[in-house]
């Protein structure tokens, strides 16, 4: 007889606690691919723990039954770390928003990933601080007429893909609440990835930043505003992927797509961080004339670099091997000592 | 050779001074090593700017290291110097006025030449070598920097290599007064210098030559000895605060079985212990620098919520910071120890000056009601002590502890009698069991006898559960707005720190009778000054008596009773009065408060004058 493994369904990793977002919120969409993914890793439950910092987005870990700790504000990623190095065996998750990853905890964003720690960071960036209602982010554009903005934001927007990038971040990808598809594929490639995963989430607010993203959820005008990457596959979009990029030397240009240049638009690299780059620059404001659609999926993957959690314990383990095991006599005692008779 | 007097004395304190690139440190932590090898009961005082090359040759740039060693018991470092070895001008000005009359001076001639006295602010027409000013010292005048470069004409090494081992002929020289071995300071070099030969046989030939310039000079009729101490019998160690510390929470790591993480960001005078604990990697230490003091502290969070022993440390600047995780880790009720040299602030402060000013901050720095043990170290050896202890409590309480030393114990060294690793109690932790399916619903807030929650971590089967900084149902540990029971938490939270008063000794008198006219209260670092003045104010007729806490939160149980057998109570303090107040808030007695806030130890001297003044 076969042996029977039960495997586990999404509901398994639904918590008892009632979900307390806004009805209509985002975050929904994003628990419940979280959910979906989950049973296909194929580990138990108990492996896995997410935490979070501050914001409507760090309500999350309440509602998976996993191991979880709704922590302090931007300091997810801190413990994260700290968890992850002294617990390699674990699935670590960090959920985190706009506010809480780059203003608040802004130093531990960058510095977790030049560490490079076996993680995963989801990043709801909805470009607005929600449980505070309503004051401009790190994310939102300058101009932004918020509560704590009446004449609008004059400071400028980070860009999250760029940010990480920069830091030396080892897996980098966007994706949108209402692509449940495409997100549950980001999530699973986060997962896959050996090293600190970054997924930036465009997560409509609907009470207080409503309609952020439509641009590039609504099928009227997604075709013309997303550009979806797929590693080897040209950067093509539009209606009928009638447009394509091109790379004039370093410069991208928009093309239309037609058989005398279809061999020469730019093929999607995942591993190319020079490329990357410019593609996390594709962030203009979609109102402008001559605008680069905004890319969705992997910008950049890069397998060649140690985690932090591997090279933490080897270390121990090397020091162990080298030196034997401690011997607490000896350490206390040092080198010179005396005897009083 | 001339003919020298052997003298036999009690103690003696010397006080090395100079530059702070003229190596200070160094020889007086070479010459405390050889003291305690030579069995003389010691207390040391490293004095220092915080800049690492303050400005060379003048007065804010003088770091001085001070020993007093004796046959008899040593509690402080000593109040006045029977010796004084200046190697500029400025380390003269400095020190001079805590110099003994009668005491000796080797000034270095060097670092008196008008450059020097320049850079000192002596004004043109004194020197104080010559000008008589000195007349009531035994004035020792030597070129040290000349006769090292004589010594090193030949060794191929520049000046300014040369002039670097100007310390080791103050060292030798001073080993030759005081009979003191020279060995270990040999071995010293030649393992400091291993990969430079020259180096390291240019030092060893200036430590000679100092001890030979003794040897042969007729400028020094006498030479001392002083017994070894009448100590304790047993195998003992010299041991500096800081480094205590690191070894009790490596004993801590090795007794309850859990590897160490150490989360933290350097910061004066804790960084040493970083320094201690990253040489351990074999013991299972695993030491983090991280980003800031906040992922310091968050990163240990981290460690301790998936079963390690979680530490981390820093000074009054970097507490602040830590502040709100510190409330996280008191609303999860996880085991964690916080760490706090305390330094002479508020904000940067003076960096390396000692203070006792951070007792509020681990009593109440923190927003809400946010209880948590607070035990003080009062000597560098009891840093190993009571680190140890930290871990104990928290691991067994299920609770962040602060453990408080300061800038004076850390830094400084005394012998001592260290326990053997069989010595030291077991410290037994047990995480929450698996559970499976048909077990009862786990609680992650349920509470056992000590009102300590069940450590339940990550990667356990049936334990799924998830904590946060928002307030718990008691039990469930669910997210509750419940009027009723966030006040029932709150007092769950602080009576499981009074609740810790069962677990921890009673408060004894350190010397002195049960009662009397007078107690002298203290905590933390100041134990050796506030130990001597009472043993003058005893040998004077005083009904004084001493008693110093090392747990102030909880308080130990008896110590009502051992206050109400005094008719005054004296709390000496470096701050501006903290202890004396939870004293006063607590046991409602006219408690007076002393305070010195000159980021300077007391001197015996000063604390006697003072209980003379009240008690006269």
């Amino acid at each position: 007889m076969a042996e029977v493994i039960e495997k586990l369904t999404s509901k398994d990793f639904a918590s008892d606690q009632e979900v307390r977002w806004c009805p209509g919120c985002g975050d929904y969409s994003i628990l419940k691919q979280v959910q979906t993914v989950m049973p296909d890793l194929g580990r138990p439950k108990e492996e896995f723990v997410f935490i979070s910092g501050i914001g409507c987005s760090s309500r999350f870990p309440y509602y998976m039954d996993t191991f979880g700790m709704h922590s302090i504000h931007g300091r997810a990623n801190a413990i994260a770390t700290g968890l992850k190095a002294t617990r390699p065996d674990l699935s670590v998750w960090v959920i985190s928003g706009d506010g809480d990853s780059m203003s608040i905890g802004g130093n531990h964003f960058i510095h977790m990933f030049r560490r490079n720690p076996d993680l995963n960071l989801l990043v709801f960036n909805n470009q607005i601080y929600g449980l505070t209602k309503g004051q401009y982010s790190p994310t939102s554009e300058k101009g932004k007429v918020t509560k704590s903005t009446p004449m609008g934001s004059i400071d400028y927007p980070f860009n999250p893909i760029a940010l990480s990038l920069g830091a030396d971040a080892t897996f980098v990808a966007r994706s949108m609440d209402r692509d449940p598809k495409h997100l549950q594929a980001m999530i699973r490639r986060a997962y896959d990835h050996k090293g600190t995963s970054m997924v930036e989430i465009y997560q409509n607010c609907n009470v207080f930043n409503d309609a952020a993203f439509e641009i590039f959820t609504e099928k009227s005008s997604k075709k013309e505003q997303v550009l979806m990457m797929e590693h080897g596959k040209p950067l093509v979009f539009g209606e009928n992927n009638d447009k394509g990029i091109k790379l004039d030397g370093f410069k991208p240009v928009i093309v239309e797509v037609n058989e005398s240049n279809i061999n020469d638009l730019w093929i999607h690299d995942e591993t190319d961080l020079v490329k990357a780059t410019i593609l996390s620059r594709f962030y203009d404001d979609p109102s402008t004339e001559g605008h680069f659609p905004r890319p969705f999926g992997v910008f950049y993957v890069n397998n060649n670099k140690a985690t932090f959690d591997e090279l933490f314990n080897e270390q121990i383990a090397y020091a162990k091997e080298k030196q034997g095991a401690g011997d607490l006599d000896k350490l206390i005692s040092g080198k010179e000592t005396w005897v009083v008779n | 050779m001339t003919d020298t007097t052997d003298k036999e004395l009690e103690s003696v304190v010397i006080r090395f001074a100079g530059d702070s690139g003229d190596g200070m440190q160094l020889t007086g932590t070479q010459f405390t090593n050889a003291t305690a090898l030579h069995g003389n009961d010691l207390a040391t005082f490293p004095d220092f700017p915080a800049e690492i090359r303050a400005p060379l040759g003048t007065l804010a740039g003088v770091s001085g290291f001070q020993i007093h060693f004796g046959s008899t018991q040593i509690n402080t470092p000593g109040d006045n110097s029977d010796v004084l070895v200046a190697m500029n001008v400025a380390a003269l000005k400095v020190n001079i006025k805590n110099l003994k009359k009668g005491g000796v001076i080797i000034a270095n001639v060097d670092g008196f030449d008008s450059k020097n006295m320049r850079l000192a602010n002596v004004p043109e027409d004194q020197n104080p070598l010559t000008d008589g000013s000195l007349s009531e010292y035994d004035l020792k005048t030597i070129d040290v920097t000349k006769i090292t470069r004589a010594a090193l004409a030949d060794s191929g090494m520049t000046t300014k290599e040369i002039d670097r081992c100007k310390n080791m002929f103050v060292l030798g020289l001073v080993y030759w007064m005081y009979h003191r071995p020279i060995d270990s300071t040999m071995e010293f070099l030649r393992a400091k210098f291993k990969k430079n030969e020259a180096v390291m046989n240019a030092n060893i030939k200036v430590l000679n030559a100092g001890w030979n310039y003794g040897e042969t000079t007729e400028m020094f009729a006498n030479r001392y000895t002083v017994a070894p101490a009448k100590m304790e019998a047993g195998v003992y160690r010299s041991i500096m605060g800081n480094q205590a510390a690191a070894y009790g929470l490596i004993a801590a790591s090795v007794k309850s079985g859990l590897p160490l993480f150490y989360g933290t960001y350097p910061i004066t005078p804790a960084t040493d212990i970083l320094h201690d604990l990253a040489k351990y990697k074999n013991f299972n230490i695993k030491t983090y620098q991280a980003e800031d003091e906040i992922a310091g502290i968050c990163a240990s969070i981290g460690a301790a919520f998936g079963g390690h022993l979680a530490v981390t440390g820093s000074s009054g600047p970097g507490i602040a910071l830590k502040g709100e995780a510190i409330g996280l880790a008191t609303m999860l009720e996880l085991p964690l120890v916080i760490v706090n040299i305390q330094r002479a602030g508020p904000s940067t402060g003076l960096p390396t000056k000692t203070e006792q000013a951070d007792l509020m901050q681990a009593m109440y720095g923190r927003n809400g009601e946010c209880p948590v043990i607070i035990l003080a170290a009062q000597s560098p050896s009891d840093c190993f002590t009571l680190a140890f202890e930290a871990c104990k409590l928290a691991l067994q309480h299920m609770i962040p502890v602060f453990f408080l030393s300061d800038g004076y114990i850390a830094n400084g060294a005394e012998p001592w009698k260290f326990p053997s690793a069989a010595d030291l109690p077991e410290i037994p932790v047990s995480f929450a069991p698996a559970r499976n399916a048909e077990d009862a619903k786990f609680m992650p807030y349920e509470r056992d006898e000590k009102l300590s929650r069940p450590w339940a971590i990550p990667g356990t089967k049936g334990l799924e559960h998830r904590i946060g900084g928002l307030e718990k149902q008691n039990i469930t540990g669910n997210i509750s707005y419940d009027a009723a029971n966030h006040e029932l938490m709150v007092h769950l939270r602080q009576e499981k720190v009074d609740k810790v008063a069962d677990f921890i000794p009673e408060q004894t008198i350190d010397s002195g009778e049960e009662s009397g006219d007078l107690l002298i209260l203290g905590w933390g670092g100041t134990y050796g000054a506030l130990r001597t003045a009472t043993s003058i104010l005893i040998a004077e007729g005083y009904k004084v008596s001493h008693s110093h806490l090392r747990y102030i939160n909880p308080f130990p149980k008896n110590l009502a009773t051992l206050l109400s057998k005094f008719k005054t109570v004296v709390v000496p303090e470096l701050n501006n009065g903290q202890l004396v107040k939870i004293i006063r808030d607590k046991y409602f007695i006219d408690a007076i408060p002393y305070n010195k806030i000159q980021g300077q130890p007391f001197m015996s001297h000063e604390v006697v004058n003072k209980i003379k003044q009240i008690l006269d």
